[in-house]
């Protein structure tokens, strides 16, 4: 491992991928504080930037677009009631009122501290649990994986959709229909083409993401009249106070911080789960473990109720990294990304990718300590004059994440077909958006779709055609109870609410 | 049983979903790979009964939160025009170059979207798109087909 970690010191600490992770930080920071604009569009909106990176490089970006959204997020939760990304909505319910209270600069130092060492310490869990689990994971067969990718489709569905499971059950067989096009991996027959030549390769990942995510964001915001650099004009307007923490104040966050960043990691190697459910968990064991006297503070600007969904939505972000680097398999739409890219530029993550690419593993790991302090020095002197920057009119903003798109898809293939088919496709998503349909579940399904039909293959192919393989195994039949488990329970809690 | 906008969508994911099974069990798989436990339609055979199961489920079960969206309330002839300059963008870019039509886009999305300081969306078409074919095909290396710039000699 010491010899991974010096692997990773000198691929992540060359001037170009420190570059890139102020890069990815700042950019990060703004689209996070932009209420609309999430990671995925933002890490989407970076891809044709990385075309020109090594793999390790390209991946140092995007995952510093991915930490440096969630930090930004909390900005506009804190100064605006407005959270940027939703793991930043625990954030706003003690944020908001501490700041209401003239204490704005004080709780973004907070949520900053929070977020940082919630990072940081996320970082030092997935540095030991990352190579042991591709260790464990080595033992993994076909079925197991198939088994895995159900649960990681199923707990997505039922995590991201606000009640909403069937639709997001809808997006997930849609996802897999768009993966299914063109050649079959195996047979090298053709499928659902048309006989359109240009569909002969499949649709391509960066055109989906692209499509669902940056421009059917920037069409949903024209068509319901969104403005989301409003937000961002006010924050720069926003008088924010003094920034010190007192003694008092660090001594609960020293209590908060560990126990937050412990779930945070723990729900963000969960498939499926994610920021917002860690923010939210830890919010309330938080809630319920404090004394009396602090627990009424709660709600009103209470120290920990701030400290711990900061620190858990950036520990997931962490955590979220180790399905998608030791299984392959990611475990969020936003990971889905950055595997689909991963994949493009000819890598497969997987339990095999710290020996086979121990730069791209290791670099990643210790990128994000850099991350972390970057984010640090970026969020508490420069968020007045970053939100200046996202004080851009929407009529600015919007041709130009269009342009990104477009231009993303254009060196990626210089065919006009493919932009057709992103317009098509974002002209699709921006319908369904408007009635809830969550895209999530279609990403993370497009990208698993290939995986899951050769793991379905071969394990169907070993027991003669016979589904016994999903019980055969003890690891694949407990990960199918667990997906059981989430659909049940998903149901269960729905009545309960009714 | 209320018919909204969602029972209509799930309706017609059924009716897609259909035409996606139908298309699945035409895939010509070869002979020996007939009858074979996993062929090329295998799966997607699955993905079409799935695709009848969920958007089916979804049209018979009652509606717990029903989204009302006020069409009133949208921009839909902003969001056309956008898209239609998006298509005319796409059907150019190749054939005219990646420089002009980038600049032209963003400069007419500019003005339909509302925008009518001159300058500033001069600056931020031209030059900005000049700057950001610099980062790409300069700095980066990634190739830009641009047959106009190559036509008047910037572009080799």
């Amino acid at each position: 491992m010491i010899e991974g970690i010096l692997i990773g010191l000198t691929t992540a600490l060359t001037l170009q991928n420190i570059l890139m992770v102020m890069v990815g930080c700042f950019f990060g920071t703004i689209i996070g504080m932009l209420p609309g604009l999430g990671p995925m569009t933002a890490i989407a909106l970076m891809i044709p930037i990385t075309y020109g990176f090594d793999p390790a490089t390209g991946l140092i970006l995007m995952a510093g677009v991915y930490y440096g959204a969630v930090f930004g997020g909390s900005t506009s939760s804190i100064l605006l009631n407005a959270p940027g990304v939703p793991g930043t909505v625990a954030t706003s319910f003690d944020g908001y009122p501490m700041a209401q209270q003239g204490k704005a600069g004080k709780a973004l130092a907070i949520a900053a501290w929070s977020s940082f060492a919630g990072g940081t310490l996320s970082a030092i869990y997935l540095l030991f649990m990352a190579p042991s689990l591709s260790k464990v994971s080595l033992s993994f067969r076909s079925p197991d994986y198939f088994a895995l990718m159900i649960l990681g489709l199923t707990a997505i569905a039922a995590f991201s959709s606000k009640g909403q499971f069937l639709k997001a059950m809808m997006m997930v067989v849609l996802g897999l229909m768009l993966a299914s096009v063109g050649q079959d991996s195996l047979s090298d027959i053709t499928r659902f083409t048309f006989d359109n030549m240009n569909l002969t390769d499949g649709i391509s990942f960066v055109l989906v993401v692209m499509a669902t995510f940056a421009m059917s964001e920037a069409l949903t915001i024209i068509l319901k009249k969104n403005d989301p650099t409003s937000a961002a004009k006010q924050v720069s307007l926003t008088e924010l106070g003094s920034i010190k923490i007192n003694k008092e104040e660090r001594s609960k966050m020293y209590k908060t911080i560990p126990r937050s960043s412990i779930i945070g990691f723990l729900i963000g190697v969960l498939p499926g789960a994610g920021a917002t459910i860690a923010s939210f968990l830890a919010y309330g064991m938080e809630r319920n473990v404090v004394n009396d006297e602090e627990k009424e503070k709660f709600g009103k600007g209470s120290v920990n109720g701030l400290s711990a969904p900061e620190t858990a939505n950036n520990a997931a972000c962490s955590g979220s990294f180790v399905p998608m680097l030791t299984l392959g398999i990611p475990g969020s739409g936003t990971t889905a990304v950055m595997l689909g890219a991963l994949l493009g530029f000819g890598v497969q993550p997987g339990p095999r990718l710290y020996m086979t690419n121990p730069e791209i593993f290791w670099s990643i790991i210790m990128s994000m300590y850099i991350g972390m302090v970057i984010l640090l020095i970026l969020n508490l002197p420069l968020i007045p004059y970053i939100a200046r920057i996202l004080a851009v009119p929407k009529n600015y903003l919007i041709p130009l994440i269009l342009f990104f798109s477009v231009t993303g898809i254009y060196v990626m293939s210089f065919n006009n077909f493919d932009i057709y088919l992103m317009i098509g496709i974002a002209v699709v998503a921006t319908f369904l958006r408007l009635y809830d349909f969550p895209m999530p579940p279609l990403i993370l399904a497009f990208v698993l779709g290939g995986l899951m039909e050769e793991n379905l293959r071969r394990s169907l192919l070993l027991s003669n055609g016979s589904w016994e393989f999903l019980w055969d195994r003890t690891l694949t039949l407990c990960i199918l109870l667990t997906t059981i488990l989430i659909v049940v329970w998903h149901f269960y809690k729905s009545i309960i609410k009714k | 049983m209320n018919i909204n906008t969602t029972k209509i969508i799930s309706l017609l994911f059924f009716i897609f979903s259909a035409f996606y099974l139908y298309t699945a069990y035409q895939i010509q798989v070869f002979a020996f790979d007939e009858n074979a436990p996993f062929n090329a339609r295998t799966f997607p055979i699955y993905l079409g009964y799935a695709g009848l199961f969920f958007s089916g489920l979804k049209f018979v079960l009652p509606e717990p939160n029903t989204i009302k969206v006020d069409h009133k309330n949208l921009e839909y002839k902003k969001t056309a025009i956008l898209i239609v300059i998006a298509i005319i963008y796409g059907a150019t870019i190749l054939k005219v170059g990646y420089f002009l039509t980038t600049s032209l886009f963003l400069f007419s999305s500019y003005y339909f979207l509302g925008e009518r300081r001159w300058v500033l969306m001069f600056l931020l078409s031209f030059p900005f798109v000049a700057a950001f074919m610099y980062l790409l095909h300069g700095i980066l290396d990634i190739y830009l087909r641009d047959p106009f710039l190559q036509s008047i000699g910037v572009m080799g």
